[in-house]
């Protein structure tokens, strides 16, 4: 298969764009950075929004950069098909720009809360979680403040009903408890993806996972996933 | 020129956190009585517009597009002539 184009947007305030460029060029790809203010994404393959503090978290976390010139670029994207993965303050951006449904509230602790935490793969049919097992508990680190998911009812049996969620917080046995649920979202919601499948946020940081040096290689899953998906396409 | 004052709540189907945090703080000041603490913001516009009713549609607009997120927050507003 060939290289695909990944394509990591900066915000004033990203702080695991590096992380995520090192990430993907583990993965054998090609990576470039996208500052904000860029209206075209430079025929990426792939948008990778990245954890930090888009415009200092002012407003609300994610609030501002919705109306960056690059996100009108990048909702333009999603909308037309395209993979879009927003890790941590990437995935705050993308609920702020409705590209996925939901809020994320402060964590209940009211604490920030950076550790390795696990995670149940609720299911391997999609675009992002094909390389795991189904219900497959991996390790991967958070690292928020405002990671507590929140959406109506509605919503979330919407998000249910179609085998939108992707990761949830849970025990090292894969159970889903309270216990597990590091900052109260509701269903123990880590991660999900947008209805058309094509758009992941997720609070974890797969990208701070991909090499044993790092403690842990959960999270190359992710990142094997999306070029699984393109080498189907392919074939 | 106007001046808009907008307070912006969260709805009250939010468990607010922080209100929660500031609530045991007041207890712990002395004041058992307090029941409720719910915290927000106030956003202080000045604009230019041609009549009140102008005035206003832009800051509804500007409160709906941005300053609030309507899945967790309400707003409201008062408008004076400066």
């Amino acid at each position: 298969m060939s290289q695909l184009h990944i394509g990591v947007v900066q915000f004033p305030g990203s702080n695991c764009d590096h992380d995520a460029v090192h990430a993907w060029q583990t993965a054998g790809q090609k990576v470039s950075l996208i500052w904000h203010k860029n209206s075209d994404l430079e025929g990426a393959d792939v948008i990778f929004l990245p954890g930090g503090f888009s415009y200092g978290d002012y407003l609300r976390c994610g609030a501002i950069a919705k109306y960056s010139p690059v996100m009108k670029e990048v909702v333009r994207f999603a909308n037309q098909g395209g993979l879009v993965i927003g890790v941590c303050n990437g995935f705050q951006i993308l609920l702020e720009a409705g590209l996925l449904p939901g809020v994320m509230l402060p964590n209940q602790s009211l604490k920030f809360i950076c550790r390795q935490v696990n995670l149940k793969v609720v299911t391997r049919q999609s675009s992002f979680t094909s390389a795991y097992q189904e219900g497959q508990v991996i390790r991967v680190p958070v690292a928020h403040g405002e990671g507590n998911y929140f959406a109506d009812e509605d919503t979330l049996k919407s998000l249910q009903d179609h085998h939108q969620i992707l990761f949830q917080y849970c025990e090292s046995d894969g159970s889903v408890t309270d216990s597990a649920n590091i900052n109260g979202s509701m269903l123990n919601i880590a991660g999900i993806m947008s209805k058309s499948g094509n758009v992941l946020g997720m609070m974890p940081h797969p990208e701070r996972a991909v090499e044993s040096v790092l403690g842990s290689q959960d999270g190359l899953g992710v990142f094997q996933s999306v070029l699984n998906s393109f080498a189907e396409k392919a074939d | 020129m106007y001046k808009a004052t907008i307070q912006i709540v969260l709805r009250p189907s939010i468990l607010d956190v922080q209100g929660k945090a500031v609530l045991h703080a007041v207890h712990d000041l002395g004041y058992p009585a307090v029941g409720q603490i719910r915290i927000g913001k106030v956003a202080e516009v000045t604009l230019s517009a041609g009549s009140p009713e102008e005035a206003e549609k832009q800051v509804r607009e500007i409160s709906q597009k941005l300053l609030a997120n309507p899945v967790m927050e309400d707003f409201s507003f008062t408008l004076e002539k400066l």
